[in-house]
């Protein structure tokens, strides 16, 4: 009888917890979105921002953001899916592979701020790129690469082994195995990484702190990579913490429920379309 | 898993001329080679973090010495550059968000693996999964707006300080904690659970009795990747923290910790000054205790595996 009210009680507790923990995230979206989405209009989407004076806008921050993600996807992506390439169809077990997946996991560990000091002291000084779009999208492309190495090799080791057996006997060599048959398979795994990536790298501030600056070019889409680069997470950070518009509490409500809003269409985004490409590559085409 | 498939050396095709088996094969070795080559080159980056950052650190100790480093005094302007204040006060938040999500974090997971219905998993999965994804600087401006004025009120400070802190990185790293643990009890044989209940024991102890000490190694891995969020969380924290390179004698006292203290100082460092060196020792400190963190989660799921 004990016993069976203890179990009860045990059950009331993790509905409890459960309830409680799907409370607080929904009341943390909620907070976030109901503060920071009336702030958020065409004007201020594309306005410049302002130094001393109320009204100014998030339009170069906007256009920094997705700019620095672009580069930094297109260096971190080359070299991400191919050493997961390499792990999941080339490796053999040996103290280089060990060696490798050591690396990868230990990369994915390194906090974003020591990537930021990494990269003010290699990039931005040694290299003499300055406080520089390109700057932040390099250092940003190093905190992409173990998630990438990851997830290729994860979706790769996914394809069951008949699609290569078949390939290869059909007398193809590996590399087009990997083109022709592999990589179109996995692709929809593929583009749930990378968009996952996206989301993380977009996010990031105390990387790009160090590396792209905390001030925007006088141009309003530069696209010249040696010019700074603030993005809309910095932004929020320094209007916050350091800025002296007197609106500031407006523009960082607005610009987080931004983000808010651009990690949202993410998740939905991995959700639809892999669904979508998962019929199609696997099916007919290729 | 090991594919059991050779590479094909001798691949001559009937059909096909040499030249285009040549320009294949060639083709498929020069691939072969770039796929090497990636996999060599990120296994560099961490060796070469390790190197460039270790070495700038290193030139702190030509002015400072290992014990002032590690003394509790930091006055830059007075060349006392104390770093032990920063170190305790990582550890003392971290520890401290620690407490506050990992009971939430464990019975969430039990919750979700084992007696949410369905429909609940369904909307549970996805959230968790949101509030991973969601910006760090986000975090702290909700810091900043609730848990700071209401710490303000309570302990009639300004608000900034320690409990904050570890309020909103306990927020951060439930859900990774929780994701982990619950990916950890829900692959647990069901051959335990079952054998449990025919004992006659109830879902409860055979929670408490069954699963989740199975599930210990997994739920290990995931509190200690939660607490290697939370040690490295930078802007977060810095916002809410109060920023005062003093310990903390209460919860509502302002303090200092690694990252916050080189985001507020780095900015405006003359690079290659002391200050700036010590800064760049701060953030090689932080990235061992980040590097020990993998290794024990390695030896953690060794033992898992036995």
């Amino acid at each position: 009888m004990n016993s069976k009210l203890t179990n009860r009680l045990a059950t009331g507790m993790f509905w409890l917890v459960g309830l409680g923990i799907l409370a607080i995230l929904a009341w943390f979206l909620w907070h976030i979105l109901s503060a920071g989405l009336p702030h958020i209009s065409w004007k201020f989407l594309t306005k410049k921002p302002e130094e001393m004076l109320s009204g100014g806008g998030i339009g170069p921050q906007l256009f920094n953001s997705f700019y620095i993600l672009a580069l930094s996807l297109l260096f971190s992506i080359p070299f991400g899916v191919g050493a997961g390439i390499w792990l999941s169809e080339y490796a053999k077990k040996n103290r280089f592979t060990d060696l490798v997946r050591l690396a990868t996991e230990m990369l994915a560990s390194v906090p974003s701020i020591v990537f930021g000091l990494f990269g003010l002291l290699v990039f931005v000084t040694t290299l003499h790129m300055g406080y520089s779009i390109i700057g932040g999208a390099l250092t940003l492309s190093l905190l992409n690469l173990p998630v990438l190495v990851r997830v290729t090799e994860e979706t790769l080791r996914a394809v069951p082994d008949s699609y290569r057996e078949a390939s290869l006997a059909l007398g193809a060599t590996k590399w087009q195995t990997i083109r022709k048959v592999l990589l179109p398979t996995a692709l929809p795994g593929l583009v749930t990484g990378i968009t996952l990536v996206a989301g993380r790298a977009l996010g990031e501030s105390a990387i790009l702190i160090f590396t792209a600056g905390v001030s925007v070019s006088r141009f309003a889409p530069d696209f010249n990579v040696m010019a700074s680069g603030e993005t809309l997470a910095v932004h929020l950070w320094y209007v916050r913490s350091e800025g002296l518009v007197p609106d500031a509490t407006q523009i960082a409500e607005g610009t987080a429920a931004l983000l808010v809003l651009v990690v949202l269409i993410l998740n939905l985004v991995i959700a639809l379309p892999s669904r979508f490409l998962q019929r199609k590559m696997a099916g007919k085409s290729s | 898993m090991d594919i059991a498939i050779k590479e094909t050396h001798d691949d001559r095709c009937a059909s096909a001329p040499p030249s285009w088996n040549n320009r294949r094969r060639r083709a498929d070795r020069m691939m072969h080679w770039l796929f090497i080559g990636s996999a060599a080159f990120v296994s560099l980056i961490i060796f070469s973090i390790i190197l460039f950052v270790g070495s700038q650190g290193l030139k702190t100790f030509a002015d400072v010495s290992v014990l002032q480093f590690f003394s509790l005094d930091w006055t830059p302007s007075e060349n006392k550059f104390g770093a032990g204040v920063f170190i305790l006060g990582s550890f003392i938040v971290t520890g401290l968000a620690l407490v506050l999500a990992v009971p939430f974090a464990v019975l969430g997971a039990v919750f979700m693996s084992k007696i949410a219905p369905n429909w609940m998993r369904e909307i549970m999965r996805p959230a968790t999964d949101l509030f991973v994804g969601i910006p760090s600087v986000v975090y702290g401006l909700v810091g900043l707006t609730t848990f700071v004025p209401i710490v303000g009120k309570l302990t009639g400070t300004a608000g900034f300080g320690v409990l904050p802190a570890a309020l909103i990185l306990a927020i951060m790293i439930l859900p990774t904690i929780l994701s982990v643990s619950e990916d950890a009890i829900r692959t647990l044989p069901g051959s335990l659970e079952e054998a449990s209940y025919a004992l006659g024991a109830t879902r409860w102890q055979t929670i408490r009795k069954v699963l989740i000490p199975a599930a210990t190694p997994g739920i290990l891995t995931g509190v200690i990747l939660g607490m290697g969020r939370a040690i490295g969380e930078a802007m977060a924290v810095q916002m809410v923290i109060g920023n005062a390179p003093l310990l903390p004698k209460g919860l509502g006292d302002p303090t200092s910790v690694l990252t916050t203290q080189i985001v507020k100082e780095m900015l405006n460092a003359p690079f290659g000054s002391t200050l700036s060196n010590s800064l760049f020792l701060m953030s090689l400190v932080l990235l061992l205790v980040s590097l020990s963190l993998i290794l024990i989660i390695r030896i953690v799921a060794r033992r898992r595996a036995v």
